[in-house]
């Protein structure tokens, strides 16, 4: 195991350092020397780039990914895997975002990545058709099942005012670092569905939080665990017709991305990058109320990066 | 050539065949591809006859393959591919391992005309007329469709969650857990009381189940009648030593005319081998066993039919609201007045007629969206698959079902058509809805249509509510699934009793000029 993951994660870095290389002056990557005076970013957003290109700015600009994944640790990767339609039709996140991401956290020394989405439709198609299973085991990570409720442990939401307790997947409550990989989509009764909303697909009842005001319930739970990092993959953006789509005429590619270990901000940012102001999204003005996060954007340090 | 070798290519055939397709119906991973289907369940008499009905296609004519074989040699399709038969054989082995069981040596036994003929008029009456329920009840290959679908594949994702739940302890996530949906319990106690039917008969009696219950045996013995090569005794060899009956399953051998019954032969060989006088042959010789015709009516077998019957009957009188779950907000009771048939069935009424409840597709289902239908077709279409919403919802991109159906029940189907085959319309209940109700947002139905049937339109308060387009509606029951509200769901789907098209969904494209700066 040892020399497989070292062949691994020497191959990994190798990529990253070659694509770092081929782009110039992004050698920093490994050194970790950031000389930007306005460090530490509430929240970065690239545009323009391709997604893995775009993460990799993203990173550097937040600290790297050193910041987040210590060595040894493990990680738990939770895209948007709710749809089972091909990468183009934008419902869930981009595969190749994720095949870099768990790159970097190889390249940071993880001891274990896993990925999990708990589906809409059928997981297996899911899974293979969103092209994200592949793009995991590709990188070398674990593809974790999520459709059982055997895969979830009971925890308590103390400052939730609706939800108070829910069914969390148990990798969530295992693993060391939580990083939320949504992608940007309209949703037909949410508005938009960013990174809070995204982790309805940790939990196991949905339906409890349909029954019990769905966007007190998004934010109930963004009070629970915050994720180490949250990455908003806004690259095809589904614009109507959400979360689901019909075609890919719903689709109107947009080259974004974002990245703030704040959800609230986060949200409010994709928001404003969709064309619709967050304090409309009712679960984002609730959420930061409730101090989640800074909805705010004038009051945050914003990297703004085209690449 | 040495007729020996015929018991053991009987037995490699049938144990392969057996194993194969019991994988098909206990695999709830979905690896076999569905090509594999067709090739391996396509000789199985009755659901090739009904295919052939159906289709008129080519892909049907395993039946009469089996007829021809059935001509040329006897009764092959008992003893090589009919999947019942091939268990009985297993158990009757495996019983004969054991000491206790030792004892129930096989001997000549009573034809019991009368019961096998009364049980074969009744299955073709019921073949003409339309009468699924007596034909899935009857139908062998049917009948361990349901046992290993029912039971053996319930047994292994027990056993499969357990060990999934020891590996997730270690964070070992390449095998997963499977929750399948309870069967109602009629349906179990049918395949159950089959089950310990045909091992109370193998057990003690051998093959007696073919040649008494079997309609699809007693056919074929009829035709064997008529069969080129025969199973005779060569009376100038014959010793009447009668260790071929103690290796007669069918108990066919009568030593004492040395004769046999040739109807009732399952062609098994076993008597070729155990002859140590070569006095059995398997020869296109010409004659007449002399048997007299015995309408003796064996009491157990009675007890055991008027016990099916009162079976059938038991499920018809209790109505059961199978779609309903309990609790609060919703007041209006909704329930569907007409069953959904999975697309491809073409109609509820041409579904009924044509499947033999073999729970194949019930099996390669990835959703588990079909279930077996207890009274929801009625008596008529009982234990026949049925979509049920409860249990999940009909995938938009999957066509499984229609690729693995051996009776033509389920119309084999394009990806694309499936697409607009409306199978049912989506109702919405707007007293049930958690937007009403609750005056919050919902959206759970909107949200999990694949066409956009329903959508979400303004409302009062800033809120929006599920709004139905019939017409681009495929009654998938992704909606009614989603649907959070209890006991009664908000939006439901109603059958089409004959399955319409649906108009393609609106697509309108956009042009969305990208800014120069970001937005914020």
């Amino acid at each position: 195991m040892k020399r497989r993951d070292f062949i691994r994660k020497s191959v990994s870095a190798g990529v990253i350092a070659g694509t770092a290389l081929s782009f110039g002056g992004y050698g920093k990557l490994f050194a970790r020397i950031v000389d930007d005076p306005l460090l530490p970013y509430d929240l970065v957003a690239v545009r323009d780039g391709e997604p893995g290109l775009m993460l990799d700015k993203a990173l550097e600009a937040l600290g790297g990914i050193q910041k987040f994944v210590k060595k040894g640790q493990t990680v738990v990767i939770k895209p948007n895997i709710g749809w089972d339609v091909e990468p183009e039709k934008a419902a869930n996140t981009n595969p190749l975002l994720i095949k870099r991401l768990i790159s970097h956290c190889f390249t940071a020394g993880a001891k274990e990545v896993y990925v999990f989405d708990n589906t809409c439709d059928n997981w297996t198609a899911c899974y293979k058709n969103s092209g994200i299973e592949k793009a995991t085991k590709d990188a070398g990570a674990k593809i974790a099942p999520a459709h059982s409720e055997g895969y979830f442990q009971q925890v308590s939401i103390p400052n939730g005012k609706n939800l108070k307790e829910a069914k969390v997947h148990e990798l969530i409550l295992s693993s060391d670092v939580f990083i939320n990989v949504p992608i940007l989509k309209s949703h037909g009764s949410a508005k938009l569905t960013i990174t809070m909303k995204n982790l309805m697909g940790i939990v196991w009842d949905r339906r409890y939080w349909h029954r019990n005001n769905l966007n007190q319930c998004i934010a109930d739970f963004a009070t629970y665990r915050k994720p180490d990092l949250n990455i908003v993959d806004a690259y095809h953006v589904m614009t109507k017709n959400g979360p689901r789509g019909v075609s890919k005429a719903d689709v109107v590619t947009m080259k974004y991305l974002i990245a703030s270990t704040d959800m609230v901000a986060a949200d409010a940012a994709a928001a404003k990058i969709f064309g619709m102001e967050p304090g409309l999204i009712n679960y984002i003005q609730i959420a930061s109320d409730m101090g989640v996060g800074q909805m705010d954007l004038s009051k945050l340090n914003i990297s703004r990066i085209k690449v | 050539m040495n007729l020996s070798v015929l018991k053991k290519i009987r037995v490699i055939f049938s144990i392969l065949y057996f194993i194969i397709i019991t994988l098909l119906f206990i695999d709830f991973t979905g690896l076999i591809p569905p090509s594999v289907y067709d090739s391996i369940v396509f000789l199985q008499f009755v659901p090739s006859l009904f295919k052939f009905k159906n289709l008129l296609i080519l892909a049907g004519i395993g039946f009469i393959l089996i007829f021809l074989l059935n001509i040329l040699f006897g009764r092959v399709y008992c003893s090589f591919i009919c999947p019942l038969g091939t268990l009985q054989d297993i158990i009757s082995f495996i019983s004969r391992k054991i000491r206790k069981l030792k004892k129930y040596k096989y001997q000549f036994l009573k034809p019991y005309r009368f019961i096998k003929y009364s049980f074969l008029t009744i299955f073709v009456f019921c073949l003409f007329t339309s009468t699924s329920v007596v034909v899935s009840l009857l139908d062998p290959y049917s009948i361990y469709g349901r046992i290993s679908s029912g039971l053996f594949r319930r047994i292994l994702t027990y056993g499969n969650n357990i060990l999934v739940s020891e590996l997730q302890k270690i964070n070992m996530y390449s095998l997963y857990r499977v929750d399948l949906k309870a069967e109602h319990w009629t349906i179990l106690a049918v395949t159950l009381f089959f089950f310990v039917l045909i091992i109370l008969f193998s057990v003690f009696k051998g093959r007696l189940y073919c040649n008494t219950i079997c309609p699809v045996g007693t056919f074929l013995g009829l035709c064997s009648k008529v069969s080129f090569f025969k199973i005779e005794i060569n009376k100038n060899s014959c010793t009447r030593c009668s260790l071929c009956i103690r290796s007669c399953k069918a108990g066919c051998i009568d030593i004492r005319n040395q004769s046999v019954d040739f109807e009732r032969c399952v062609a098994c060989y076993n008597c070729v081998n155990v002859c140590r006088d070569n006095a059995i042959t398997y020869t296109t010789k010409k004659s007449l066993p002399e048997i007299k015709p015995n309408s003796n009516i064996n009491g157990n077998t009675r007890r055991q039919f008027l016990g099916i019957l009162a079976l059938i009957l038991a499920a018809s009188i209790k109505k059961i609201k199978a779609q309903e779950i309990v609790t609060n907000t919703a007041t209006v009771r909704t329930k569907r007045q007409i069953p959904i048939s999975p697309p491809g069935s073409i109609s509820v009424e041409m579904f009924n007629a044509s499947c033999t409840a073999c729970h194949l597709c019930i099996s390669a289902c990835p959703t588990h969206v079909l279930q077996p239908s207890y009274t929801d077709y009625g008596l008529i279409g009982f234990m026949q698959p049925v979509m049920d919403n409860q249990a999940g919802f009909c995938n938009f991109e999957c066509i499984k079902c229609s690729e693995v159906c051996p009776t033509g029940a389920i119309t084999p189907i394009e990806l694309g058509s499936k697409k607009l085959t409306q199978i049912g319309i989506a109702h919405f209940e707007q007293r049930n809805c958690i937007v009403e109700t609750e005056g919050t947002d919902c959206g759970a139905c909107a949200e999990h249509c694949p066409t956009k049937a329903v959508t979400m339109i303004p409302w009062r308060n800033g809120l929006v509510i599920p709004n139905v387009t019939s017409e681009i509606c495929i009654g998938c029951g992704a909606c009614e699934y989603a649907c959070p509200t209890t006991p009664y769901k908000a939006i439901y789907i109603e059958g089409n009793k004959v399955h319409l098209t649906a108009r393609e969904p609106d697509e309108t494209t956009q042009k969305k000029e990208p800014e120069e700066n970001f937005p914020f």
